[in-house]
């Protein structure tokens, strides 16, 4: 071990000098909708009191939500939550022993983004 | 001769630490979310938007409150240990530790909230 040149070795993972590849970006992207997600639920739970408090402050943040800007953040919540489902179903498939070859861990990353684009405008359509 | 075991040497370093625990509870997780966000997002979805009365009336009914509580628990705690695992990683000493127990707080107060409305409504 003497040769090993310890302490100038490149350290990993290193965001930062990593070439972007389809497998750390739709992973980094489970973390990103998840902390949206959660971000985002105040928002929900702010209308489930308002429903169950009265007609009036029900109405604030009905209006929001039905607002051109309330229907953007539903379509993003949408998406993240879909992703988000897809990214860690593939956390568990890998967990289960399958899917290690990079040919089908790419495959399963094009599966997330399109995936829940996919489910997102089913979502919106049949909603 | 070493009398210090290889276990001795790696307890409290790593995955011996309580790794294997969290891993675990996100996997059981992630498999409850697979019918839990569908759930989620066609029962929220088609109430969000309605009117105050048809709110009021759907989640009278047992089965929606019951859908509705029981998703949005396991999604909030799901996306709180999701949290916790990216502060884990990027926030460090106090921050870290202070961070941790600033999102557990906020995680069960929305959805104790969430519960109490839901109750509110159905009862």
């Amino acid at each position: 071990m003497g040769d090993v040149n310890r302490g100038h070795r490149p350290l990993s993972p290193h965001l930062m000098i990593y070439r972007p590849q389809l497998t750390s970006m739709s992973s980094i992207m489970v973390r990103i909708t998840g902390i949206a997600s959660l971000v985002a639920a105040p928002l929900f739970i702010w209308w489930l009191i308002a429903a169950a408090t009265s007609s009036a402050s029900f109405d604030v943040i009905n209006g929001l939500l039905s607002s051109w800007f309330g229907a953007l953040i539903l379509a993003g919540v949408s998406w993240a939550l879909w992703f988000h489902m897809l990214g860690r179903l593939r956390h568990v498939i890998w967990d289960l022993g399958y899917g290690w070859s990079l040919k089908t861990s790419e495959t399963m990353g094009w599966g997330m983004f399109i995936g829940a684009t996919v489910l997102t405008l089913l979502t919106i359509i049949i909603l | 001769m070493r009398y210090l075991t290889d276990r001795k040497r790696a307890e409290g370093f790593g995955s011996s630490r309580g790794g294997t625990d969290h891993h675990w509870r996100m996997i059981v997780s992630s498999i409850l979310l697979v019918p839990l966000i569908p759930l989620f997002i066609f029962l929220a979805g088609s109430l969000i938007g309605g009117s105050y009365e048809s709110v009021a009336e759907c989640l009278s009914s047992p089965l929606a409150a019951i859908a509705l509580g029981l998703s949005l628990t396991v999604i909030i705690l799901h996306l709180m240990e999701e949290a916790n695992e990216a502060i884990e990683d990027y926030v460090h000493g106090t921050a870290g530790k202070l961070s941790l127990i600033a999102v557990k707080a906020i995680s069960y107060t929305l959805i104790v909230a969430g519960l109490f409305a839901l109750a509110k409504l159905a009862l």
